[in-house]
């Protein structure tokens, strides 16, 4: 028989116990209502508005993948697909239509007192070398280019998806390799022709008076009208940012991220369009659009009657220089005339 | 036929990286490509959610609008896909994705990339068959034999979902209403232009 105290002990031990338990359930019914799990969750909307991306933290190598959602990609896609086209057509189409018109309207600026049948070396071998070097780099990079952008809209109906594959590989290649004569171009122009380019009064006299090209004046200029400064210094600025945009997106994530590189894209899409839109008119004066001028790149030498016309500072400074250089009467180039 | 997409809970993803990992086996991704990564936002804070993510399989998709050789295709489940034969690697679709999936076995050497890899929802390549050359190229077909893509269908908290965005949608609102949470359903309206509203 057990004693009444053990007895008394079990019964208050009991007691304890359901108080115990009562007590703590309403506590415990109170627990969903203190607590949200949601409270400082994250929120997409939230995060996307504050920083236009999704970034956390990763378990892999790659950095890039720790942004998980960033809409900012479809602003690229507007502007690759849309902007740039319209920039292009807008830029290259318009120009060729320009000099189609003016080419009508004008005709070619012929040499107004005929040739002379004397010539003067106006540009000298490595002259000619690198100009065709960094022209002939241009036209490859120009449409290897142009293909990126609109070659699935002109191209692709034309052939198999295979083919236009095939062939845009290797335009990316022609397109990567080339940029680097086109870079030593660059620079070598900067130099070689930098000493002719500062500009200076008389360029400021010949654009008050239409440059010879718009109307039929011939006002002086030395070695390189401001005309020709002009695409000096759009092929020396124009040409570096494609070489500095190009090069990054030929290095991409090499200290760029996604956003670096759409900004490097647009840069260089946009710059190739206008660029692209004054090579062809420099094409123009340079071939059809004036007689004489394409010689200077040829064989080197111009007419001289041209240089009077064009370059009459020029022509005075070099005849000047070496009064022997052209022969009185042509002597040797046309001796029968 | 029914709209493909991919649903990940993150109130239910614990970050195990099993989806990561079964992706990587199942189609024997090369070291260095992963085309599907779980992602920790408030990492170690309160509120901390885990997030994975792969290619979303956007309706107008992006990365197909971009690419300069027109590569890509929507299957008739809306997967979206691209053939490794005409990719020339320029690395366009990653500029365009807002989600990161498209990958590339090598790095920069001068613009060349080598041929774009990315989630195929488990869809295999654009012959649909699965032989050894598709294989090695995207991995296996799943789907043309009746199953969803691996990494759902191993998830042991069912946090990631794939299937038909209505069924998908359903489930994971069922959820919410059950639990009375949840953070909604990344990435939806920036990859499918809607959103699922609990
Ligand atoms: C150093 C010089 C250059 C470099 C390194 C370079 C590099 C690149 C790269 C890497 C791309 C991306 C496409 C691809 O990977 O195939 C590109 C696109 C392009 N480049 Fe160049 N480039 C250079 C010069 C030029 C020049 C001089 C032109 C024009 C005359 C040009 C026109 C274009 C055009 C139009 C695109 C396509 C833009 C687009 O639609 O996205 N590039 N370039
Ligand atoms: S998630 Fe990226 S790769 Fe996938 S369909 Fe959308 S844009 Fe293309
Ligand atoms: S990397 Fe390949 S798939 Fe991507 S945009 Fe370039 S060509 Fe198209």
């Amino acid at each position: 028989m057990a004693p009444l105290f053990t007895r008394v002990r079990l019964v208050f031990g009991a007691l304890a116990l359901f108080a115990l338990v009562f007590a703590a359930v309403p506590a415990g019914a109170q627990q969903p209502n203190s607590v949200n799990p949601t409270a400082d969750s994250v929120n997409e909307k939230q995060l996307l508005q504050e920083f236009g991306k999704v970034r956390g933290r990763g378990s892999i190598p790659d950095t890039k993948s720790f942004t998980i959602v960033r809409p900012a990609g479809r602003d690229w896609r507007h502007f690759h697909e849309v902007t740039l086209r319209w920039i292009g057509a807008i830029a290259i189409l318009g120009m060729v239509v320009l000099l189609v018109v003016f080419y009508l309207a004008r005709g070619m600026v012929r040499i107004e007192s005929g040739r002379s049948g004397r010539t003067i070396m106006r540009f000298n071998g490595i002259e000619r070398f690198v100009h065709w070097m960094t022209a002939t780099c241009f036209i490859v990079l120009a449409i290897t280019g142009l293909n990126i952008t609109f070659g699935k809209v002109l191209l692709l109906p034309l052939m198999s998806p295979q083919a236009f594959s095939d062939w845009s590989e290797w335009a990316k290649y022609a397109h990567n390799f080339l940029s680097f004569p086109f870079t030593l171009g660059v620079v070598l122009i900067f130099f070689m022709w930098l000493a002719g380019n500062i500009p200076n009064w008389v360029d400021w006299e010949w654009l008050k008076r239409g440059g010879g090209i718009v109307g039929h004046d011939h006002p002086p200029a030395y070695k390189f009208n401001a005309g020709q400064k002009a695409i000096y210094w759009i092929q020396v600025i124009a040409g570096t940012a494609m070489v500095i945009s190009g090069y990054v997106l030929i290095f991409p994530f090499y200290g760029t991220d996604v956003a670096n590189m759409e900004a490097a894209q647009v840069v260089h899409g946009i710059i190739a369009m206008l660029f692209i839109a004054i090579m062809i008119a420099h094409i123009y004066i340079g071939t059809i659009g004036m007689e004489g001028a394409f010689e200077a790149m040829g064989t080197g030498e111009v007419d001289v009657n041209w240089a009077k016309e064009h370059h009459s500072l020029w022509l005075e400074k070099e005849l000047a220089g070496d009064r022997k250089a052209p022969p009185p009467q042509g002597a040797a180039a046309t001796p029968a005339e | 036929m029914a709209r493909m997409k991919f649903l990940c809970d993150a109130d239910r993803c614990i970050e195990c990286n099993a989806c990561v990992t079964a992706c990587k086996n199942e189609h024997e991704v090369p070291w260095g490509i992963n085309r599907r990564r779980v992602v920790t936002i408030n990492d170690g804070k309160p509120g901390e959610r885990s997030v994975s993510m792969a290619c979303m399989h956007c309706t107008d998709a992006p990365c197909a609008a971009v690419c300069p050789v027109s590569c890509f295709f929507t299957t008739a489940d809306s997967v979206v896909l691209h053939s490794k034969d005409l990719c020339i690697g320029c690395g366009y679709c990653f500029y365009a994705c807002p989600f990161g999936a498209p990958q590339y076995p090598r790095v920069g050497n001068f613009g060349s990339r080598g041929k774009m890899d990315k989630c195929t929802y488990c869809a295999g390549g654009p012959e649909a068959e699965n032989t050894a050359a598709n294989y090695a190229k995207y991995g296996t077909d799943r789907l043309i034999e009746g199953k969803l893509p691996l990494c759902a269908e191993m998830c042991s908290t069912k946090s990631l979902l794939a299937g038909d965005g209505e069924i998908i949608a359903q489930i994971y609102k069922e959820r919410v209403m059950k639990r009375g949470y949840g953070s909604g359903a990344w990435g939806w309206q920036t990859a499918y232009r809607e959103t699922i509203a609990v």
